[in-house]
């Protein structure tokens, strides 16, 4: 056995002690039990019987997906994720929110694989069990806009960061007191709240929806 | 034949300057535009992280609304101009669902016949970059240029107008903004950032992933040269253009290059004068260089 002053890798410090080159590998194992047999199913119906199943995991998507690199899993392992049904760990992945729906790896599957509205059954399914971190922001934001638009037809931009902000972190509206001004002074966000005139056919419209489900 | 014209929210705010030249633009060349009246949100991409059918059924209201305001075109369909990427791409998957999801139609249906309201597939959604070229045609608009562009673009067409639904362009190299660039005596550039994405509303939620996303683009386009870039989405040109000051604090960058809407650029060939195409809301000035290219 090695004394610890005597490791062979890494820089020297100035006693010339050698740090370890040891990486921490921490391997989660999961058994077969505790994954969600059904959850695959459950997204490709949620995804209207998107063909998951005929994913070849080449790797495509992850390849041509601009935030790939920001996510803790990238779509290739989101997808066998979802079929080996580790439902926790998609849920919680922050692999979900970064997806902006740009839908190149929807153009260029082989498969043919709609991955852009896979991530938004997992976005649906996520915000209706309200899986995501306190104060973060991309699920908040699509919370606000959507009770914005059932309530007046339209959305306001300058009202909806408000919200956002007000939910997630309040200081952040400092941070766009700026940009809001020189917005309003170029005529570019009013605070008058936008809406459209016949906002009861709109309601009747969602609430003919909502009995359907 | 008159286009039905449907702005969506950010044509109202932040993307007022694109309203405004596109009106300018449409009017010089003589082509009838009518705003659909009362027309609501989309639902852009954050309505259909919470509830996809609802948001099928707010486009099916705006689709529904065009087929019993417009007149049809001589193909039998109601054209329907929407600018905004996200209400062009969201129309469109809408109308695309629609058709091929029986599940679906059958519970926007529902909806729409509880609101008194009916669609029956006759409306086609258009892009404006697809109508000028397209039906107006590139030779009527060179004949209507006044005083060429003479700048150096890096065309950016973002990724919610060429993909996954649009059909009027290649999806992976597009060429439609770069022809009508060229005629309007514009330099089109070649560089590899025409449909990467900005990243959309990141910027104002995952923020530094979302500044780097628009710098990465803006970068690319200086080092090409380009004395500005065209946008055809709203919300590509508000993270483009306002957010410089953040991209360069972040990156230790000096970036300081105009964004302007297509048919902002458009107007000034057109020799429209600059207020009525918005310029003077933008954030870094365009001032074209020399008149007469």
């Amino acid at each position: 056995m090695s004394s610890p002053t005597a490791r062979p890798y890494g820089p020297a410090d100035k006693a010339g002690t050698r740090p370890a080159l040891v990486y921490e590998v921490q391997k989660v194992m999961k058994f077969e039990s505790e994954l969600n047999p059904q959850f695959g199913e459950e997204v490709a119906q949620k995804a209207h019987g998107e063909k998951l199943f005929a994913c070849i995991q080449c790797g495509t998507c992850s390849g041509t997906c601009p935030v790939s690199h920001y996510m803790d899993y990238a779509p290739r392992r989101i997808i066998q994720m979802v079929r080996e049904g580790f439902e926790q760990e998609v849920l919680t992945s922050s692999t979900i929110w970064l997806c902006a729906s740009c839908y190149q790896c929807t153009v260029d599957c082989p498969q043919q694989i709609k991955l852009t509205d896979i991530m938004y059954a997992l976005k649906q399914i996520a915000i209706a069990r309200h899986l995501y971190p306190k104060n973060f922001s991309v699920p908040i934001m699509a919370e606000e806009f959507f009770k914005q638009v059932a309530k007046n037809g339209r959305n306001s931009e300058g009202k909806l960061m408000i919200g956002i902000a007000w939910r997630t972190h309040f200081l952040n509206l400092l941070k766009y007191s700026r940009l809001g001004m020189k917005l309003f002074t170029t005529g570019r966000m009013g605070l008058v709240e936008q809406g459209i005139e016949n906002k009861e056919q709109l309601r009747t419209l969602l609430r003919g929806v909502e009995k359907t489900s | 034949m008159k286009y039905l014209y449907y702005p969506g929210c950010s044509l109202k705010s932040t993307g007022k300057p694109y309203e405004e030249s596109l009106k300018a633009v449409f009017s010089a060349l003589k082509v009838p535009l009518e705003e659909l009246r009362d027309w609501n949100c989309c639902g852009a991409t954050a309505y259909m992280a919470v509830d996809e059918v609802k948001s099928f059924a707010l486009s099916a209201r705006n689709l529904a609304l065009a087929e019993s305001q417009g007149e049809p075109a001589p193909n039998g369909m109601v054209q329907l101009i929407a600018p905004c990427s996200a209400c062009y791409a969201g129309t469109l998957k809408t109308q695309r669902y629609l058709a091929e999801n029986a599940d679906i139609r059958r519970r926007v249906e529902r909806g729409l016949s509880d609101a008194s309201l009916t669609y029956s597939g006759r409306v086609q959604v258009r892009h404006p970059l697809d109508v000028l070229i397209n039906d107006v045609g590139v030779e009527r608009i060179k004949e209507a240029v006044k005083s060429p562009l003479g700048a150096r673009v890096a065309c950016y067409y973002g990724c919610q107008i060429v993909r996954p639904y649009a059909a009027f362009d290649n999806q992976q190299v597009p060429a439609s903004l770069d022809t009508l660039v060229a005629a309007i005596g514009g330099t089109p550039l070649d560089w590899p950032m025409k449909t990467r994405c900005c990243g959309g509303s990141l910027v104002g939620t995952i923020r530094e992933v979302g500044l780097r996303l628009n710098y990465l683009i803006l970068r690319e386009a200086s080092r090409r040269g380009a004395d500005l870039v065209a946008t055809t989405c709203p919300l590509c040109q508000f993270g483009l253009e306002c957010f410089q000051p953040g991209m360069n604090a972040s990156f230790q960058a000096s970036v300081r290059m105009p964004v302007a809407f297509f048919t902002q650029l458009v107007g000034l060939s057109f020799a429209i004068p600059e207020r009525e195409l918005g310029l003077q809301r933008l954030f870094v000035p365009y001032k074209k260089a020399s008149i007469g290219g």
